[in-house]
């Protein structure tokens, strides 16, 4: 019986016991795409984590030094596929910021909308597959899904697309909101506040649920800082950390909206953040709701084609998943002459192999599923 | 009924023919099974579940069997032939043994053995061996794992599922089945020993790795544990040995907790009401069990087995020494119920309290359900 040679004899003749390499992906249920990770166990318990990423690399930055600045727009709501209108958002609010483009009011409060319930949709995708992940069969998964048509009912009535709308454009938004939308909008939230309601009832108060999350890998801010961990893991720790509120950006001064914050930045503090943060985009949701002027969406005479001078600028937006930061280097022309994302997954992952080593195989599973990362902006 | 005896005089002939109806009865009950178990987990989930073959799907496990059985059955290459090709068969066996021991009606089943608890306790350990064969003999690491974490699993649940039910026997008095069915005219056992049913049921859950306690076959870490690399009509022999054990526990669970054919009227109707009887039964607590599923996240293995060496074992001991004592100074039945009435509510009451010992969470606004705040 010759199964796995080399372990064997690493082991021949006595008893010892010996370490076990576990592939974990790149098809792997538990693994949100195509990531793939190298589990080292001894038993039950991980001794050794190797993350191998680059599967769904499409060389984002590249090709955006490679189009004109409108065209890559495209490019951009593929990086976090969960929520491609905030990406879309932090990139054409970059492109404005660089060139000096005023976008109208309306289109801002337009904009704040959309990207607030692109968030709600990215962190119910969470709720769902992190539910799965710490073993719930499907139903959290299935209840979360049922809110995500929702909004993705609502992308499509507004920009024609689901996943990604490219709905905004450098000045603006491509087109105004339909005239039923606000009433849409409406029966929208109520639905995603029950389905909220739904998986706090059905995860936060169940005994397994807590049991398997209660006190796993609890991080300081300081650690977390230091490993550039951002977004709802930061804000898990305790720190209230919000670009959002920090450098503000678009409408979101003139919102009112607080930053939920965990106590010990365990992998329950994670997923409640998440939750409470849903509540929040909800409330912002209503506010721009109630708060959008009338006017322009488009901004007027837009140049037919946008040549940027000399300039340099890192934007940083608080995406799903943590800070968000487009960096621009423009040297005239069509093009920018450099173009780089700090995607926040990216770097969240990065703190992946000190929170998993140590912990039991089972846990590696929902410490990543917390981590909540999405391939596309961690490959680019 | 005695079909050979009555035919032929010949007792072979007998056991032949109700075996053979056990075994169509197992097979059509586990197709719907499946069945049942999809559209009723659709249901939790607000999905429909199989619509399209036949009406209402209802032909769902016929096309899924006929699949599997025109399926390559691939092996591993670094798999030990014998070993990985025998492992189904060991898991199947035992389950199907089970099913000859358990009275379907009044003294029907195919044998009614004197000692039916302890064989089916005896036999049904068995099917740990398949487990662990085919956990070993797929040269593959998820069926490794899986095989192992079942191995302990099983082992450790045996020990409270068997004392629980020992508790049961001793009130009964007897081991065989058909008599502790047949004790129960007036009010089955659940009402006087709750508690052992609590701890039957969770260690059942745990024996047929179904949630919170699938472990071994976890899909989302292990991707299915130790049939991981099985397919085709050696796959559907697992299916059909996890889905007949389940069925299997259900009517023994019926027998001796719920009053089996005998509660209510199980002697006055006849002996078609008898099997209605344990039918119904066993399919309510299918779909208990089935309900778990669909609501419960799944544990993780040291705490899977810290809570029953730590919580259940302890309190099915307790459980015993408590039925002793009572049996010894021969107390009132109605104080033994009230006792274990109370010992079942503190048993969960202590498993709620844990559960809502969680951390502070009160500056979250997502908590306020948990918090007593009220939302923005």
């Amino acid at each position: 019986m010759a199964i796995w040679p080399e372990e064997r004899t690493a082991a021949a003749g006595d008893l010892d016991t010996v370490d076990m390499t576990v592939n974990v992906g790149p098809q792997h249920p538990a693994t949100h795409g195509v990531f793939r990770m190298v589990l080292t166990v001894d038993g039950e318990r991980v001794v050794g984590c190797e993350p191998y990423i680059g599967y769904l690399h499409r060389g984002l930055e590249k090709l955006t030094e490679n189009a004109d600045y409108r065209q890559a727009m495209g490019w951009w709501d593929r990086t976090d596929y969960l929520a491609g209108m905030c990406c879309e958002g932090a990139y054409v609010m970059a492109v404005e910021r660089l060139a000096g483009i005023e976008a109208p009011e309306r289109a801002e409060y337009i904009r704040a909308l959309m990207m607030e319930l692109s968030r709600i949709n990215s962190h119910f995708m969470f709720l769902g597959a992190f539910g799965a992940d710490v073993g719930s069969f499907g139903t959290s998964f299935t209840y979360a899904w049922r809110e995500r048509e929702r909004i993705y009912d609502l992308f499509e009535e507004v920009a024609g697309d689901r996943m990604f709308p490219t709905y905004f454009r450098i000045g603006g938004v491509t087109m105004d909101l339909p005239a039923n939308f606000e009433r849409r909008c409406r029966e929208v939230l109520a639905s995603i506040r029950q389905g909220l309601e739904d998986l706090d009832g059905l995860l936060t108060g169940n005994e397994v649920f807590v049991e398997r999350c209660r006190g796993l890998t609890p991080v300081t801010p300081e650690w977390a800082i230091a490993r550039g961990v951002t977004g709802p893991m930061l804000r898990a720790t305790g720190l209230a950390w919000d670009i959002r509120k920090a450098e503000p950006y678009g409408v979101y001064p003139k919102l009112d909206f607080d930053i939920p914050t965990g106590r010990q930045g365990d992998v329950f503090d994670r997923f409640h953040v998440r939750l409470a943060e849903c509540y929040q985009s909800a409330r912002m949701v209503e506010q721009c709701l109630e708060a959008m002027p009338g006017g322009r969406v488009l901004a007027p005479k837009l140049p037919k084609t946008l040549r940027i001078n000399e300039g340099e600028l890192y934007f940083p937006t608080e995406g799903t998943k943590g800070e968000y930061g487009v960096y621009l280097m423009a040297r005239g022309g069509t093009q920018p002459y450099r173009a780089k994302l700090r995607s926040p997954s990216f770097c969240n992952l990065s703190a992946l192999r000190e929170l998993v080593v140590g912990t039991y195989v089972a846990d590696a599973i929902v410490i990543l599923g917390s981590l909540d990362i999405v391939l596309g902006e961690v490959d680019k | 009924m005695t079909f050979g005896e009555a035919f032929f005089g010949m007792s072979w002939l007998d056991a032949i023919i109700r075996i053979v109806i056990v075994v169509l009865l197992m097979t059509v009950v586990v197709v719907y099974l499946t069945y049942g178990e999809r559209k009723v987990i659709a249901r939790f989930q607000m999905r429909l579940g199989p619509t399209r073959t036949g009406p209402a799907g209802l032909l769902q496990g016929v096309a899924d069997a006929l699949k599997l059985l025109c399926k390559e059955d691939v092996r591993p290459r670094n798999a030990d032939r014998w070993v990985f090709e025998f492992a189904p068969y060991l898991t199947f066996i035992p389950v199907f043994l089970v099913l000859a021991a358990l009275p379907f009606a009044r003294d029907w089943g195919v044998r009614n053995l004197a000692l039916g608890m302890f064989f089916v306790f005896a036999v049904l350990g068995l099917n740990i061996v398949g487990v662990l064969m085919a956990g070993l003999g797929s040269g593959n690491k998820y069926a490794l794992l899986g095989g192992v974490r079942a191995a302990a699993q099983m082992i450790s649940y045996e020990i409270p599922l068997v004392v629980a039910l020992l508790a049961v026997a001793m009130l009964a008095g007897t081991l065989d089945l058909n008599a502790i069915a047949a004790m129960q005219e007036s009010r089955p056992f659940v009402l006087v020993q709750p508690l052992a049913f609590v701890i039957f049921l969770t260690a059942v859950l745990s024996e047929l790795h179904r949630a919170p306690f699938d472990i071994p076959v976890a899909e989302s870490e292990i991707v299915g544990g130790y049939f991981v690399e099985y397919s085709g009509i050696r796959w559907s022999m697992f299916q059909l040995a996890e889905y007949a054990a389940l069925w299997a526990f259900s009517i023994f669970g019926a027998v001796v907790f719920l009053g089996g054919w005998q509660f209510p009227f199980g002697d006055d109707w006849g002996w078609w009401w008898q099997l209605i009887l344990t039918l119904v039964k066993s399919l309510l607590l299918i779909l208990l069990i089935f309900w778990v599923r669909a609501t419960l996240p799944r544990l993780r293995m040291d705490q899977l087995m810290s809570f029953c060496w730590k919580a259940l074992i302890e309190v099915s001991f307790a459980l015993l020494l408590v039925n002793g004592l009572f049996l010894y100074f021969g107390w009132s039945e109605i104080i033994l119920a009230v006792v274990n009435w109370a010992g079942a509510a503190a048993f969960l009451g202590a498993i709620y309290l844990r559960a809502i010992r969680k951390p502070a969470v009160e500056n979250l606004v997502g908590a306020y359900k948990h918090a007593g705040v009220s939302p923005p």
